[in-house]
Parts: C-alpha cells; sequence; structure tokens
C-alpha cells in the first residue's frame, strides 16, 4: 500500500474512531447552526412575537381603537391587564413591555394633534435584558395611535376641528391674513367631512384602509434580493456557513494537537524512521485534514438542507470549490498550529482563542455587514470571511460560479502561507 | 547467508529460517566517530561500534549517557555533527530510504497508535516500507505470530499489558524484514516473564542472522543477550568487548565476603589476606571482609585457614561473580543506576 495513502488512511480511521472528536465536530455545528439560523429569521417570515401588555385607563372609543389596532398586528401579542399586573409580569419577564394610556387619552391626542394643546403621555415600561424590543414597540405604537387619532379627527367623528375654528376665530392676537388661511383651511376640511355619510359605528371598526379614511401615507413592497432566478432566503444558510467553519477550524486545532500527542508518545519519531519524505508526512496530515474537514462539512449542509431547508441557490461547483479550498485552508491552519506549538496543554488554549477570532472576525456569529465601516473593511485580511462570504455567495446569495473565484483564491493564498510558515517552523528532530 | 552484506534482496520469511552459522566477522553496521552536541551539551562525544548479522551489541550506560541519541544518530533520527553511519558500506546521505528500509526501530516510547487494533497498527508501519498490500497481511500476521500476539491481532493496544505492547512495539519494527534492529529499552517497565518472552524473541532474530543493537542500563540484560558490549558514559565508550573481556578488566572475576567475628587487628589482618595465596583484593571493615579473587576453589581454602590461625571465626560465608556493574563501578567510579 502507498505509504502517503496509509498515512491518510490512520488518521481517517483514528479521528472517526473518537467519537467524542465526531460529535463535537458534526452535531454541535448542527445545533448552534440551528440556534442562531432561528434567531435570525430561519426559513419562514412569521414576524417576531413581541408579548405586550396594555392597560387603558381611557376607555374612550379612540383608546379603544388603538388597542384594537394592536391586537390586530400580527407582530404583537396583545394582553390586557391592569397597570400593576402588567408591570409585574415585565418584571418577571412574562411579558415583554407594556404600555398604559391614560384617562382623557382621547380628547388629549386629538386636540394635540395640532399642537398648543398639553399632550398625554403613554406610560412604556419594558425589559432591560430585552433592548431590542423598545424600539419595536414605540414604532409600532406611533403607527397605530398616529393612524388613529388622525383618522379619528379628520373623519369628523369628534368635533376637533370646529373646536379649532371656534378658537382661531376668537383669536385676537393672530395676525388677520394668518387668521383667514387657518379659517378657510379648516372650512375645507368640514366640506370635505359633509361630502361623505357619517357613519360612527364603521369609524369605530375601521383600521384605516377603507375608502374616504385616513391612513399611512404609503405602502412598502418587501422583495428579498439575491442573485437565483427564485431567490429563497434561509437565514439558516448564514448560520450553518459560520457555525460550520467554527467546528471545522476546531477540528484542525485538535488534529494539531493530535500531532503534538504524537511527538510527545514518540510515535513522531517512529513514523520518521521509516523511509518518508518530509512532504509525505506532513502532505499526508494535510490530506487527510482537509478530507476530515470535508467529510464533516458535507454532513453538516446535508443535515441543514434535509432539515432546515438550506439550498445552493448559486453554483454548485462554485460552492464544492469554497468548501475544497476551507478545508485545504483549515488543514494547513492545524499544521502552522502543531509547528508553532511546544506542548498539547499550552497550544490548545492559545488556538482556540486564535480560531475564536477568526471566526469572530470572519463574521461566522454575526454577519460581517453589522460590524463598523473600517472592521469590514480590515477583517478582509481573515481568512474565516471569505471563506463564509463565500458560503453564504453560493446559498442563499445565489451567486454564480465567479463570486466563487476570488473567496477561493484568497483561501488558497492563505493555505500555501500557513504551510509554508509551517514548514519553515517545524520542528523535525525532537 | 541470511542477512549478510551484499545481499541486497529482503526476501520475506526469513525471519523464521532456523538455525544457521552466521559469520561473525562481517560488520552489518558500522558507527565511527559520532558526535553530537545540543548548545552547550554534548550528548555524544565520540562513540564508535560495529555489529555483524547473527550479533547482539548490548549498548550498556546510565540513564543519559548518550544510548538514545547514538540510536537516534544511527537510524536517520537525528543528524550527527561528527562522524558517519554505515549500512553494509552504504550511507545515510548516499541513499537514505534505502538505509532506512534495512533499518527496524523499537523505540525506547511505546510507538503505538491506541485506537488501531494489533495487526492494524503492524500492517500501517509495514505499508510505511512500501510492501505490498497481499504480502503485508502475510507478514502482519507472522510477525504476530512470532511475538505470541496472533490472538489478538483484533484487539486494540489499549487493552493490552505493558508486556505486551512491548513485544507489539517490536513486531512492529519487523514488519518489513529489516537486516538491522536498533532496540532502544525495549523492556522498560514489563514484568519478568513479558522480559523472558521478549528475550526469546530477540534470541530468534539472532540465529535469524539479524543485528541487533541492544540499548539498555540493566546490566543483567546485556549479560544475558550481548555477544559484545559497548559501555557508554557521558557520551563516550569506556570499554568494548565480549564480556569476558570486559570482566577481565576487574582485577577479580569472583567475590568472597564474610561475617566474621574476634578480629581484633584490621589492618593487620587486611595485609594477611593480600598477602595470601589466589587473593587479589581485600577489604576489611569492621567485623566484614570482602576478598577478591580468580579462582574460588582454590583460595577458599587459604583464606578460611588463615582466619583460624588468627582465632577468627565465621558467622555468614557467601560468594559471588563479577559483572558488568562491578565493571562499569571500576569505571566510572559510579553505579548504573545512578
Amino acid at each position: 500500500m502507498n505509504a502517503f495513502l496509509a498515512l491518510v488512511r490512520k488518521d481517517l480511521v483514528l479521528y472517526f474512531s473518537n467519537r467524542r472528536s465526531v460529535i463535537v465536530s458534526i452535531v454541535a455545528p448542527i445545533l448552534i447552526a440551528a440556534f442562531f439560523g432561528s434567531l435570525f429569521g430561519g426559513g419562514d417570515s412569521a414576524p417576531a412575537n413581541v408579548p405586550l401588555g396594555v392597560t387603558d385607563l381611557d376607555q374612550s372609543p379612540l383608546s379603544k381603537q388603538v388597542v384594537a389596532a394592536m391586537k390586530a398586528d400580527p407582530s404583537l401579542t396583545l394582553t390586557e391587564l391592569p397597570g400593576a399586573e402588567a408591570g409585574a409580569q415585565v418584571k418577571a419577564g412574562t411579558l415583554r413591555a407594556s404600555i398604559t394610556l391614560p384617562k382623557g387619552f382621547g380628547s388629549q391626542s386629538s386636540h394635540a394633534l395640532f399642537g398648543g394643546s398639553p399632550k398625554p403621555q403613554i406610560d412604556l415600561r419594558y425589559d432591560p435584558s430585552q433592548p431590542m424590543v423598545l424600539p419595536l414597540v414605540r414604532g409600532l405604537l406611533a403607527e397605530h395611535v398616529m393612524q388613529t387619532v388622525a383618522r379619528s379627527v379628520f373623519s369628523g367623528s369628534v368635533p376637533v376641528i370646529a373646536d379649532a375654528r371656534a378658537q382661531v376665530a376668537a383669536d385676537a392676537t393672530m395676525p388677520a391674513g394668518r387668521r383667514r388661511e387657518l379659517l378657510d383651511m379648516f372650512d375645507d376640511i368640514a366640506k370635505v367631512q359633509q361630502s361623505r355619510p357619517s357613519d360612527p359605528a364603521a369609524s369605530a371598526s375601521d383600521v384605516g384602509n377603507g375608502p374616504g379614511t385616513l391612513s399611512m401615507p404609503f405602502t412598502t413592497n418587501e422583495t428579498q434580493m439575491s442573485s437565483g432566478p427564485e431567490p429563497h432566503y434561509n437565514g439558516y444558510a448564514h448560520a450553518f456557513a459560520g457555525m460550520g467553519v467554527q467546528f471545522i477550524l476546531f477540528m484542525g486545532v485538535d488534529m494539531a494537537i493530535g500531532l503534538l500527542m504524537m511527538r510527545r508518545l514518540g510515535l513522531w519519531t517512529r513514523l520518521r524512521a521509516a523511509p518518508l519524505s518530509r512532504g509525505t508526512l506532513l502532505g499526508s496530515r494535510i490530506a487527510s485534514t482537509a478530507a476530515i474537514a470535508l467529510i464533516i462539512f458535507a454532513v453538516i449542509y446535508a443535515a441543514a438542507m434535509a432539515v432546515f431547508g438550506v439550498r445552493v441557490e448559486g453554483s454548485v461547483p462554485g460552492f464544492v470549490a469554497v468548501l475544497a479550498a476551507f478545508a485545504l485552508l483549515t488543514a494547513s491552519f492545524g499544521l502552522l498550529i502543531a509547528a508553532l506549538g511546544r506542548t498539547p496543554e499550552a497550544t490548545r488554549g492559545l488556538a482556540i482563542f486564535a480560531t475564536l477570532l477568526l471566526v469572530m472576525l470572519g463574521g461566522a456569529w454575526v454577519p460581517s455587514f453589522i460590524f463598523p465601516t473600517w472592521l469590514q473593511k480590515a477583517s478582509l485580511v481573515v481568512p474565516t470571511r471569505w471563506a463564509i462570504d463565500g458560503l453564504d455567495a453560493m446559498t442563499w446569495r445565489g451567486q454564480p460560479f465567479e463570486a466563487a473565484v476570488m473567496p477561493v483564491v484568497v483561501m488558497l493564498g492563505f493555505t500555501a502561507l500557513f504551510a509554508m510558515l509551517a514548514v519553515w517552523r517545524f520542528n523535525w528532530e525532537e | 547467508m541470511a542477512g549478510a552484506c551484499g545481499k541486497t534482496d529482503t526476501a520475506l520469511g526469513r525471519l523464521f529460517v532456523d538455525d544457521r552459522e552466521v559469520a561473525m566477522d562481517q560488520r552489518m553496521l558500522e558507527a565511527r566517530g559520532l558526535r553530537k552536541a545540543y548548545g552547550a551539551r554534548t550528548a555524544v562525544a565520540d562513540v564508535s561500534l560495529g555489529v555483524a548479522a547473527g550479533e547482539v551489541l548490548g549498548l550498556l550506560g546510565p540513564n543519559g549517557a548518550g544510548k538514545s541519541t547514538t540510536v537516534g544518530m544511527i537510524s536517520g533520527l537525528t543528524a550527527p555533527d561528527a562522524g558517519s553511519v554505515t549500512i553494509c558500506g552504504a550511507t545515510l546521505s548516499a541513499d537514505e530510504f534505502r538505509f532506512k528500509r534495512r533499518i527496524g526501530l523499537v523505540p525506547q516510547d511505546l510507538a503505538l497508535f491506541e485506537d488501531l487494533t494489533a495487526i492494524a497498527n503492524i500492517e500501517l508501519f509495514g505499508a510505511l516500507y512500501d510492501l505490498p498490500r497481499r504480502t503485508l497481511k502475510t507478514r502482519a500476521m507472522e510477525v504476530l505470530e512470532m511475538v505470541g500476539l496472533a490472538d489478538r491481532a483484533r484487539d486494540k493496544p489499549a487493552t493490552f499489558s505493558g508486556g505486551m505492547k512491548r513485544r507489539l512495539n517490536i513486531a512492529c519494527a519487523l514488519v518489513h524484514d529489516p537486516d538491522v534492529l536498533l532496540l532502544d529499552e525495549p523492556t522498560a517497565g514489563v514484568d519478568p516473564q513479558s522480559r523472558n518472552a521478549i528475550f526469546d524473541n530477540l534470541e530468534a532474530l539472532k540465529r535469524a542472522g539479524k543485528a541487533l543493537v541492544y540499548t539498555t542500563h540493566y546490566m543483567e540484560e546485556a549479560e544475558r543477550l550481548a555477544d559484545r558490549i559497548v559501555i557508554v558514559d557521558h557520551g563516550r565508550v569506556v570499554a568494548a568487548g565480549t564480556p569476558t573481556e570486559l570482566y577481565r578488566l576487574l582485577p577479580a572475576a569472583q567475590t568472597l565476603q564474610i561475617d566474621a567475628e574476634g578480629i581484633v587487628d584490621a589492618g593487620s589482618l587486611q595485609s594477611a589476606l593480600h598477602a595470601a595465596d589466589g587473593v587479589k583484593l581485600a577489604k576489611v571493615d569492621g567485623q566484614r571482609i570482602e576478598i577478591g579473587l580468580d579462582d574460588l576453589a582454590l583460595t577458599t581454602a587459604s583464606v578460611t585457614q588463615l582466619l583460624a590461625a588468627r582465632g577468627i571465626g565465621m558467622r555468614r560465608i557467601d560468594s559471588g561473580r563479577a559483572n558488568l556493574e562491578d565493571v562499569f563501578l571500576m569505571l566510572t567510579g559510579r553505579q548504573l543506576r545512578d
């Protein structure tokens, strides 16, 4: 049997006979990627469902309309509670936030729409451990209050316009020209209100989309953007790329520690006593580590595709090329660690720290577009960034093969660099 | 003749030919003037040795004497600072791979993959020497049978005793049928029964015409196995020869120890013993007498007569043969296991 193949086969058998390593390398990334994938949007487009408490102290038609509109919002799970109970549930973490509509909310908010009148104060209490909830609730509250109050004011179901016109007409301090313009505006609104039949019941149940009522002055047409003919974003795709990269690098560290252990146990000496070139000894180690990395990544992606709906929307050859380049990168990274390491114990800690830095800066935990601009540019010198970007491009972004070329070239460049450094620093004699 | 220089083939199965005459004058392995230093520390200062086919050369010395470094240089693991190693006249630098194929190394550490079965370990090491797949299977079973582990072929070394692991370690070095076997402390941590089994294996290899270099700091092992012994200390050869030649370096080949009673004048008695027939050395310490002599039967009588004449009684008398420990002690002033 060829010595090179015998050494590769030996490494594969040893690695896959170690159940702990296999479990850590395959099951752990799948579980963690599933978790991160679900956090970052997963495969379905169901919106976040924020449990929110509401206390309506006003009980006016307008406050009831606001509560009804928020109940109808799919982003919220609304529960009407007394104020103290709502506060207690936020403290306990059962509710993410609670709002209290104060007495007089209906009339005060209608008059405050034109300024000058005192504004009602809505109490908003939120869980400090969920900071993302605050802007979400604040935004949804603004949307529903604005829609409801504006519709109420301009639909004529409450005499706000008439009251305002009377105040302006009686205001002797206002310049005559200015007074005239405002009175004309109020008269025009009154004409519009009189031109449609008044139907308070319909107004109360209307959520703002019927003809003749007020609503948000725009809608959005939201489209997922990627290059495939039928792009299908899957939040798990990025999570699996990131976690796969992380745990395969951990596997590379394990292989490096294994080599250091071989040295300690005298096995490396024994191998060197055989008629083998340095190229065979180190090359077989690179080949076996790369093969293990490819097998593990294949299994991880098989699970991602079978269970989590991840798809290679772009070039399949490009996807394979990125995986292969990353597998080689992992192997040379492991070899470099083995070359620089002295003892297995000391090396393991440093190697894991270096790996965590690489995956963090590579965007494995959170997408790199969240990074500050300077860090987005700086992290381009991190090879894992290219691995994850390459995998993202070939999976959910649906990019063609050409998009894989640069990541592959960069990763192969790093592979060559790491391998050269490893050979240079490798201590051949014990 | 099995294993002789000039025979370039490595015909398999040669290990198990029965007793053959082996030409002892034909050096299979020759090391000359080996020297190795690590920074300011000199591990091997000047070591030369040679071993013929069918011969066991014992490399004896205390821990740190430079034995393993010497083996490392002979096997091509460590580049010597000076000196040369040849196997049948061929040097390592001329054809490293061919050189290494003629050597089987049994390292001091157990060089076994614990998660591979015994036979998988042997097949792996055989594959490193490019044995054809079909031959490899046959050879692996042959060497396992030789070391008495054929029935444990499918078991992993993790389940083996220390002695079994040592035997498997030797089997891994034999699978490619080397001409020269380098054994670096191969019985470290082994029980007496396993040690005897290993010695039986090595004696079979010697009969099969292999050239063996056996490093140890146990003088009993060297005395039992070695045809010739090289004693090293602080990286230098302090003595070399057959065991008989080495014993001749001692002033006396045998010893007599007597626990006496009634010694009054130790100095006078010691002088008298020195003058007695056949006595080479005499030392009186309190009521204990130690005497070095060449012929126990002749000298014992004259010693007992001398003691009786002086009114000295003997409570206990022991005799012994000088050993390599005595040789080492005489040459270096230290015990082998210091």
